[in-house]
């Protein structure tokens, strides 16, 4: 098994009777919540639980009406705190209408770390290179990224969250319709990230290619935490009416279905 | 020399400075009013710009401050409404745009030295109209533009691409937003003597429409803009010099000119590489390799097989005629 044991000091996320929503409806309600170091938490839950709010809550693009949140001991939106927070938004496509290339989107999330005016400089770069080797785009960094494929363009902007070396990343659905390839390339650079101890927040539907390196799973129901705790398969006992939508998935299992986030697949 | 004698006038070569400034700035700023799908903004802040200029001509005020303090003000107005993401915003948008233009044309006809002729350089653009102080005036305000555009550009391309993204990691999204306006309505300003305030909004949009077509990133579609902008008012205005038309719409359709070409160059590329795949692919029996019996060559970055007098090319699971 990789990965860093979550330790104990000051949690990187840490939430306290929080209510988030948008204008003044809330839809996640009273959650309280403290992730610590190296953990690798999966959000689960149906359509419409407030997975997805909850996480653009943790990242300031949903207004929190109630409690307080903290990244990295500081309140969400504070300045300067952009570098440490990587964020995977979900969202198959991206680029305007003019072309950009991988290197110049996966560049644009170096800028957290360059202040006001700062520029590119040799270790900006060298970062950017690494988040887009990290994603196995190396070969298509100077392609515009609009000729890519739905999955590729998702390392994209996985590689773009990772340029600013942030301590945790935040991803909503990374592998909701994305081609093999492109799981493999996610598997492998999330199990190099859970080694270097960086905190995963991973909205899923799927968490069945993640049992080998989730440490911990939330469920969200009604906007509420309906489960806490490790990933296991009691939670998925025939009164659990959301059943079908986490199924833990055997690692061994011989249609080995997705198997991207399997240690097996770091190990290459 | 036809060349000589063009320069040979003041007029002349202060409105092809200008224009020269104007082919600069626009698609610099335009680059990201595209990027955001906000091609017509510029549009808007033009008709907004008229109501300034004709305060100016009614007051006896320089018209360029005039219009420079309504088109930023305006610039803001429309930027803050956009954020408001409401639908009656549309609307406020339509009243602010059409107010703008409406009430310019009723001021310059109350004024006394408004005169037909005067409206129709300020929206259509001419040559004779830039006064040395307006070169000057317009000299400064194009360097701070591109000064500052260049500068935030890594800033203002994040905030374009991906405006969600953009927040969540702590840029300063309506700051930046509100920024982009203020040198959009700038450069709507500069534009006014040579372009003209209806037209400047197409010298934002055609030079990146045209960069769009040509170029895989942002930084050759920026640097293949900023030329296509510089030829296209500098060559309109010297033919508006030689044919008698006003330089603004000489200027624009020379652009819409050269997009055309770009546009059929574009559809011809993508035709020839969709011939060369697909003549490959016709009498591609089998897999090239070391051993197939077909000469490898070494083509650049990869081997092409000489196969019947073609050269095949393997491209992402099949062949390229090369």
């Amino acid at each position: 098994m990789t990965g860093t044991s979550p330790d104990a000091g000051p949690p990187v996320l840490d939430l306290r009777g929080v209510s988030v929503g948008y204008t003044d409806h809330a839809i996640v309600h009273d959650v309280s919540l403290q992730v610590h170091r190296g953990e690798v938490v999966a959000v689960l839950g149906a359509n419409g639980s407030g997975k997805t709010t909850l996480v653009r809550g943790m990242l300031g693009l949903a207004r929190v009406l109630a409690g307080q949140i903290e990244v990295l001991g500081s309140p969400v939106g504070a300045r300067g705190a952009g570098a440490r927070i990587g964020y995977v938004p979900q969202r198959h496509t991206v680029g305007g209408s003019i072309p950009s290339t991988v290197r110049e989107v996966v560049s644009s999330g170096r800028l957290p770390r360059l202040g006001w005016l700062g520029r590119m400089r040799a270790v900006d770069r060298a970062a950017v290179q690494s988040a887009i080797d990290a994603v196995d785009l190396t070969d298509l960094a100077d392609t515009d990224i609009a000729d890519l494929s739905g999955g590729q363009q998702r390392r994209g902007l996985i590689a773009r969250a990772l340029a600013s070396e942030p301590q945790v990343l935040i991803m909503d659905e990374p592998t909701a319709g994305v081609d093999q390839a492109s799981q493999h390339a996610l598997g492998r650079a999330v199990v190099r990230l859970v080694q270097l101890g960086v905190t995963l927040v991973i909205v899923t539907h799927e968490i069945g290619p993640l049992t080998g390196v989730v440490t911990r799973s939330i469920v969200m129901q009604d906007g509420r935490i309906a489960y806490d705790g490790p990933l296991s398969t009691s939670m998925l006992g025939p009164s659990d009416g959301h059943a079908h939508e986490h199924h833990v998935h055997d690692p061994a299992d011989p249609t080995g279905r997705a198997t991207w986030l399997s240690p097996t697949v770091g190990d290459r | 020399m036809a060349v000589l004698e063009l320069l040979q006038y003041d007029f002349m070569r202060r409105a092809l400075l200008a224009g020269l400034l104007v082919g600069l700035a626009a698609p610099v700023v335009g680059i990201f009013l595209v990027q955001r799908r906000l091609a017509l903004i510029g549009d808007g802040m033009g008709h907004i710009s008229l109501a300034g200029v004709a305060l100016g001509v009614l007051t006896g005020t320089a018209p360029v401050w005039t219009a420079l303090v309504a088109a930023v003000v305006g610039a803001v107005a429309i930027e803050l409404i956009r954020t408001r993401g409401r639908t009656s915003g549309d609307i406020a948008l339509a009243v602010l745009f059409y107010g703008g233009i409406a009430g310019g044309v009723v001021l310059i006809s109350l004024s006394p030295a408004g005169t037909p002729a005067n409206l129709n350089s300020y929206l259509f653009g001419a040559i004779t109209t830039t006064t040395p102080s307006d070169l000057v005036t317009f000299a400064v305000l194009a360097g701070a533009v591109l000064l500052t555009t260049l500068t935030l550009a890594p800033r203002l391309f994040a905030v374009s691409n991906d405006p969600e993204y953009a927040r969540a990691v702590g840029l300063p999204v309506l700051g930046l937003n509100l920024l982009l306006a203020v040198l959009t309505a700038v450069t709507v300003v500069v534009s006014m003597r040579v372009v003209g305030l209806l037209l400047i909004s197409a010298l934002m949009i055609l030079p990146n429409a045209i960069a769009q077509l040509l170029c895989h990133s942002f930084r050759a579609s920026l640097v293949v803009a900023v030329a296509t902008g510089v030829v296209v008012s500098v060559a309109g205005i010297g033919t508006s010099f030689y044919v008698n038309t006003p330089s603004g719409g000489t200027i624009v359709l020379l652009a819409i000119a050269v997009f055309m070409l770009a546009a059929l160059g574009a559809a011809l590329r993508d035709a020839v590489a969709r011939r060369r795949h697909s003549m490959a692919e016709r009498h591609h029996h089998h897999e090239h390799g070391a051993d197939c019996g077909h000469t490898a060559v070494a083509h650049d970055d990869h081997v092409d097989y000489l196969h019947e007098g073609h050269r095949h090319a393997q491209h992402a699971g099949h062949y390229d005629e090369h």
